[in-house]
């Protein structure tokens, strides 16, 4: 019995069966898992308006995801759905590995303070999914959403797509200026695009349940290699909301699923692992993992986002943190190129470095399973020494994998970043939340930030030209208007400089002398408009 | 006393792990034992100490003994 209550959104017959509005929009979008739930919030934050199709009416089935990393709550929390979802969460930092029943290693996710993010949330999928669509109804104007609307196909048109769609009342046919595949791993417009998914498939199996369960066990991750109560595989155990407890247990490649699946096979192994029977089954499935992805996320006007771009195993939840991180580096990319503000070169941008970020998750989930799941006699050797050694040397529990943890991408390098040696946070990475106070009250930078360009400076005032750039300036404790309240803004980006911020929080350049002209040159680059000499 | 727990890899660690299946994907028993061989020598000479070597020998050894 789940615990959950499915609500169906509702179906309404859409306005072109009775052939009231001419069928042509600025951005489509297909799917409305969190990926496109959020893409649809980010563009209706700035102002674009957008249509998502779905093919079903409920949330999520079964709980999939449950870990939201950092950098995707403080995603959440610029789209306004954030602390809703830290607050039902279960705030965790901490993992621990085993190894048999002794523990081996433990790691602090988050060992700074002065961050308004946890390191970590574990929260359902389908509740992700709920308040992502109760957020997205708070823009009746700008989002139109279409439960019950399946894409049957999709076709490019010189200046944009067009989609087939499936209804219960019939069939209908739609124009999109932009058409962004949010449609999973399965994706249907992938197919129709006919493109490759290339990659690999891992020879192993996995069982996944969601148990509910009234106990206390500690808000940490916690790992097994070979443990007693499941001999020769892994084990993970997760704490979600609502009493319900993730577990996945490696089964083998030789597993029958369908056998593994009945309850009464369910049942005994999961009592082995708690040592305890008093708790329901509340989902279960078994997985076998994959690591793939497009060889392009931009296909001119037709745009992968999230797992139909690209899927990783889930050891170190970098699949739906991923997603999330696909859509804060398209969004603002998307508008100033829908609002005519830049070219599509800036669209290709979302291209590079996504699939920067793609191919980082592929290697750490690719990593993480192949040491969890060695494949022949010398790859099981090497893997049982390293966890003998890790008894008491340190290299060895640091080679141990059993997931590294999803983490902010990265951009630094790619073309819309100005090289800035000064800079203590280098361009193209995320910027670190810190502590502020402002007229007596606690604010954090993030919020501050927001989701436009901007510039941030610490320390002495620097005069500048701001080019219409919004310009936020931290003094030091106890002096201007928005202060650092114990170091912590400081430290993290360094006193006396100034922060070019892209709308996506990652830094652009950095700048000891912001002069006007510099300030021009990286905004520019940064709208990857240097070539034209366009003003953004 | 010689610290031979200290990870010298840090995030590179990983990659060489993964660099080391690699290598000996497909590989018969006897060619993998025979790349290792052939690793352990040349890490040897890389590390070039010989009490260094002498203590991770027996550490090493220290799996059979018990
Ligand atoms: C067991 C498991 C555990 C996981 N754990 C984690 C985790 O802890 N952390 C993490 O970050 N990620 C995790 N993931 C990955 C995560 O679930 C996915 O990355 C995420 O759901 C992808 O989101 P998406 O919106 O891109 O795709 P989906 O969630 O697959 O959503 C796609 C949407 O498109 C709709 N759709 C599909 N085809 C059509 C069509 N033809 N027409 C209209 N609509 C269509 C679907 O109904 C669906 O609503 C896990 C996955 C699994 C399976």
């Amino acid at each position: 019995m789940p615990s959950y209550s499915y609500q169906p959104f509702g179906y309404a017959p859409p306005p072109e069966l009775s052939g009231k509005t001419p069928g042509r929009y600025p951005v489509a979008i297909v799917g409305a898992g969190p990926t496109g739930l959020s893409m649809a919030i980010d563009l209706a934050l700035r102002g674009v308006p957008s249509l998502v199709l779905d093919d079903n009416d409920v949330v999520s089935v079964g709980s999939r995801a449950i870990c939201w990393a950092k950098r995707t709550l403080e995603i959440f929390d610029r789209l306004g759905v954030g602390e809703r979802m830290v607050e039902k969460g279960v705030t965790w930092k901490i993992g621990r590995v085993f190894h048999g029943d002794r523990e081996i290693y433990s790691f602090d996710l988050l060992p700074e303070d002065g961050h308004k993010m946890p390191a970590f949330i574990n929260l359902q999928q389908y509740y992700v999914e709920q308040y992502l669509v109760e957020r997205a109804r708070d823009f009746p104007d700008l989002i139109d959403l279409r439960f019950k609307n399946k894409v049957i196909g999709v076709a490019k048109l010189p200046d944009g797509a067009a989609a087939s769609v499936e209804t219960p009342d019939g069939p209908y046919r739609l124009e999109a200026d932009y058409l962004l595949a949010c449609d999973g791993a399965k994706s249907i417009v992938r197919s129709a695009l006919g493109l490759e998914f290339a990659g690999r498939l891992f020879e192993e199996r996995f069982l996944i349940a969601d148990i509910e369960l009234k106990a206390d066990f500690p808000s940490e991750r916690r790992f097994w290699f070979e443990p007693t109560f499941h001999a020769g595989q892994s084990a993970l155990l997760h704490k979600q909301p609502d009493n319900i407890y993730r577990i996945d247990l490696q089964l083998g490649w030789d597993a029958d699923p369908e056998r593994e699946r009945r309850p009464e096979n369910v049942r005994p192994r999961i009592e082995r692992v708690l040592g305890r029977s008093d708790f329901e089954i509340d989902w279960v499935s078994v997985y076998t993992f994959q690591c793939r992805r497009l060889e392009r996320f931009v296909h001119d006007r037709v745009i992968f986002v999230g797992d139909s771009a690209h899927i990783v195993s889930p050891f170190g939840a970098r699949g739906g943190n991923g997603c999330i991180q696909d859509v804060d580096n398209l969004g603002w990319k998307l508008v100033a190129v829908v609002k005519g503000q830049a070219g599509q070169g800036l669209i290709d941008s979302y291209n590079d470095e996504r699939i920067r970020g793609a191919d980082e998750n592929i290697a750490h989930s690719s990593r993480a399973t192949n040491f969890m799941t060695p494949k022949s006699a010398m790859e099981k050797m090497l893997r049982d020494e390293v966890l003998d050694l890790a008894a008491d040397m340190e290299f060895a529990r640091k080679l141990v994998n059993s997931g590294r943890l999803s983490v902010p991408c990265s951009v630094a390098g790619l073309r819309l970043q100005t090289p800035s040696p000064e800079a203590i946070l280098d361009p193209g990475a995320a910027c670190k939340d810190a502590p502020l106070r402002r007229a007596g009250d606690d604010v954090w930078l993030l919020n501050l930030l927001g989701g436009d360009f901007a510039l941030l400076s610490f320390g002495e005032h620097p005069r500048i030209e701001a080019n219409g750039i919004r310009h936020i300036h931290v003094a030091r404790p106890g002096e201007g208007e928005l202060q650092d309240v114990s170091g912590p803004a400081f430290e993290r980006y360094g006193e006396g400089l100034t922060y070019l911020v892209r709308p996506d929080q990652h830094v652009a350049a950095a700048f000891r002398t912001p002069d006007a002209a510099s300030i021009r040159a990286a905004h520019r680059r940064a709208f990857d408009n240097s070539q034209t000499g366009q003003n953004p | 006393m010689i610290d031979l727990g200290r990870d010298h890899l840090g995030a590179d660690g990983d990659v060489f792990y993964a660099a080391l299946l690699k290598a000996h994907e497909g590989f018969s028993p006897e060619d993998s034992a025979r790349l290792n061989a052939r690793l352990v020598l040349i890490l040897a000479n890389q590390v070039g100490d010989r009490e260094v070597l002498q203590a991770a020998l027996e550490k090493a050894m220290e799996r059979f003994h018990s």
